[in-house]
């Protein structure tokens, strides 16, 4: 006999309906994003209806301009460890973004930026606020998509955050189209666990580790490089543990500033051109140079042509691409910084090196000697950009959130405040953005609350993204704004004083009044000019609760030093 | 020293591929030869085909890149010696030249073969490696030549590795 089969009732069909700018929120809170950096517009606005029901659970913040939003999840992310979020309308809203999206990739930010986009019709039209953002930001982003039907929003959401904080993190832009916004769909999240086209992270080789542990085994005079690569693998207590058993001096490129504190004793301070005078001379004389998380910039190496020809190079990426790129590695290890220094820490013999690790620290009480008796006898009793920084540093105990725009304030940042907490050391490094420092600093202020966020800034590069002072006023973020004034754009000054013949050609620039435009703002401040005046006045910044303004007037001169000339050897490094 | 590469490159099958390989080439000052792009024998992998002139030191770097772009499975690069390649050409002449060529000798000695005669003209269709197919041009121009196409290389490598077990790689890491 025949029976006749129930129909089971279909699970799918009772899935919630949403649209897909709800699948947006929903999909970020499945993210576990707490911070929205952004702005609003046309071709976004569902998107923004969508997130108006959530606020309870996410945050957004109004920034002044897209690029300060950008500038701001890059200053979140890189305290955070989290995936920065910034949301921006298309067509103007979009190219805003392009300079942070490039800061962001340059410097292994990882970040998820959502563009609303015209309608799909009307895509190639020259719609308004139509443009390829797709085909423009491709150079600048880890990785692009551009989402025209709802139920791909939650898919390629969930890719873009995997893929913009796995491995080397990145930047990463999902352009919605406005009809796909509106679309409805059955939503259902899942969150993206792997990528048949991308390996995050390489598998560990054990020839690899055992080559390097040799070389590192016979040196005698060994010299660690760190990069940004310890902190964005959490490496720094397995950083600790293998400086300390190897007795490796240890220096730090810009960026891994902070990722070994700068009061450790095998501390021995920056690499580069505007690094310090040790580290710097010392690459053209280690036997082994054992580089991590770094890789290789112009500005750290110099002429590459004498460039630590006389050692052997270990060089730790989990960038592929990076190994061989700028300096042949001896023994190239391709992984993840925490997992390679784990095994590696595990390989290698303890070791003491202090006569050597001596060497360096006499250089540099050298160094800052020569240094400060220049500066005095040149400046005599004026106020001076490291003497601001040196004693913040003291007052702060280096333990304070530093981030620096770009320039002389920047450089003297790295030399002078002494790093000892990861992730507190944000500065735009490879793109060298100004107008990076008083947006990122918004964005370190909202990861890090209970944190002192210091933002320190010349005069030059505040004017470039002064407007977020609005977002710190509405939102009230407490970040403390140190402005270098010499009434140049410094370090391109110093350029043409060094190399055209003192041809100050446009750097000579005029400020506002700085505190009343704070003022303004309802954040208050002060501005200094007598050195006796300093040490009140970054006591009240320091002390005040809320955001606060210190202007200080420093000399017009100054020269940042030590310096490797473009084009000269490390070892050419030059103290005047 | 220059010499000439066949980069070849097996993406997923996305939008814009096409240019983020590209980028890659135009942000480091160098020009393309010729670049040919298909499916491949797996389904929705396609496949590059990129010839240009350049050092060993940089295509190796520019390969590093482009194996970096997130929706690349792989990128490989070869010498000459290292693939089997070929294009393809098309010449177009006037059907009256007929008299004065004689067809079947320049077909034959090139290993060539006419694809369509029409009252107006014909169209001779040549595969080789590209100096062949510029014999045939230099052969054919006396008599002009009302119209030229040449393919970009395509190519498949003399290792046996296949593609599938590259893949499979890919995945099971």
């Amino acid at each position: 006999m025949k029976t006749i089969e129930l129909e089971t009732p279909d699970q799918t069909s009772v899935r919630l309906q949403i649209t897909g700018a709800e699948a947006v929120i929903q999909s970020l809170k499945a993210e576990g994003v707490k911070t929205i950096f952004g702005y609003p517009g046309g071709a976004i606005m569902p998107i923004y209806d969508a997130l108006f029901d959530h606020l309870e659970e996410v945050n957004h913040v109004l920034t002044r301009h897209e690029q300060g939003a950008i500038h701001a999840a890059q200053g979140y992310a890189r305290t955070s460890g989290k995936t920065g979020v910034v949301f921006a309308t298309s067509g103007p809203g979009a190219t805003n973004l392009i300079t942070g999206l490039a800061d962001a990739l340059i410097d292994s930010t990882p970040l998820v930026c959502i563009t609303g986009q015209v309608a799909s019709h009307l895509l190639g039209t020259d719609a308004f606020q139509e443009t390829d953002v797709m085909g423009i930001s491709m150079p600048v982003t880890k990785w692009n998509c551009q989402v025209t039907k709802a139920e791909d929003i939650a898919p390629t959401l969930a890719k873009a955050f995997y893929i913009a904080s796995s491995g080397r993190p990145g930047p990463v832009l999902v352009d919605i189209t406005k009809d796909a916004q509106f679309e409805k769909l059955d939503f259902s999240y899942e969150k993206c666990t792997a990528v048949r086209s991308f390996q995050p992270k390489p598998k560990l080789n054990a020839d690899q580790l055992q080559a390097a542990s040799k070389l590192l085994n016979e040196a005698k005079k060994p010299l660690m490089i760190v990069g940004q690569g310890i902190i964005l693998s959490n490496a720094e207590e397995e950083l600790r543990a293998f400086a300390e058993k190897t007795g490796v001096p240890v220096a730090s490129t810009l960026l891994g500033l902070g990722a070994f504190p700068a009061k450790h004793p095998q501390f021995v301070g920056m690499v580069g051109m505007h690094g310090n005078y040790a580290p710097n001379v010392k690459t053209n004389e280690c036997d082994v140079l054992l580089a991590v998380g770094m890789r290789f910039d112009d500005r750290v190496t110099g002429d590459v042509s004498r460039y630590a020809t006389q050692a052997k190079v270990v060089h730790v990426d989990i960038d592929t691409a990076e190994i061989n790129k700028i300096i042949k590695a001896d023994a190239p290890v391709v992984a993840d910084a925490k997992e390679a220094l784990t095994v590696l820490a595990g390989l290698v013999e303890k070791q003491t090196h202090q006569n050597w690790l001596d060497e360096f620290h006499q250089a540099k009480q050298k160094e800052l000697q020569v240094l400060s008796e220049n500066r005095e006898k040149e400046f005599s009793d004026e106020l001076r950009m490291d003497l601001v920084i040196d004693l913040l540093s003291q007052k702060t105990k280096g333990n304070a959130i530093v981030v620096t725009d770009v320039g002389q304030h920047q450089m003297m940042a790295a030399q002078f405040y002494q790093y000892n907490q990861t992730k507190s050391n944000v500065t735009s490094g490879g793109l060298g953005t100004m107008g990076f420092a008083l947006p990122a600093a918004i964005g370190a202020k909202m990861a890090n609350p209970e944190k002192q966020v210091v933002a320190i800034i010349g005069d030059g590069g505040f004017q470039m993204t002064l407007q977020e002072l609005g977002t710190m006023m509405q939102n009230n973020i407490g970040v403390k704004i140190i402005i270098l004034n010499n009434g140049y754009l410094g370090m391109v000054r110093q350029w043409q004083q060094m190399f055209f013949e003192k041809r100050y050609s446009f750097t000579d620039i005029q400020s506002p009044d700085f505190v009343a435009l704070a003022a303004s703002y309802n954040i208050k401040g002060q501005k200094v000019e007598r050195q006796e005046d300093l040490n009140n006045a970054l006591d009240q910044l320091l002390n005040t609760e809320n955001a606060y303004l210190l202007e200080v007037k420093v000399a017009r001169e100054d020269n940042v030093f030590p310096m490797v000339p473009t084009g000269a050897s490390v070892a050419e490094i030059r103290l005047q | 020293m220059n010499k000439t590469f066949t980069v070849s490159i097996f993406t997923e099958n996305t939008i814009g591929m096409l240019n983020r390989i590209t980028i890659i080439f135009t942000r480091r000052h160098l020009n393309i030869d010729s670049i040919t792009a298909s499916e491949t024998e797996v389904k929705n992998v396609h496949r590059y085909t990129i010839v240009l002139r350049t050092n060993r030191e940089q295509i190796d770097k520019v390969v590093g890149q482009i194996d970096k772009l997130i929706d690349v499975l792989k990128a490989f690069v070869h010498e000459d010696n290292e693939v089997v390649h070929q294009e393809i050409a098309l010449y177009k002449i006037k059907t009256t030249e007929l008299k004065s060529i004689n067809v079947e000798q320049v077909v034959r000695e090139n290993s060539a073969k006419i694809l369509t005669i029409d009252p107006d003209f014909i169209v001779i269709e040549k595969t080789g490696h590209k100096a062949e197919t510029q014999v045939l041009f230099e052969k054919l121009k006396p008599f002009g030549i009302l119209e030229f196409a040449r393919s970009g290389r395509v190519a498949v490598t003399k290792p046996m590795k296949e593609l599938s077990a590259y893949l499979k790689e890919l995945q099971n890491n």
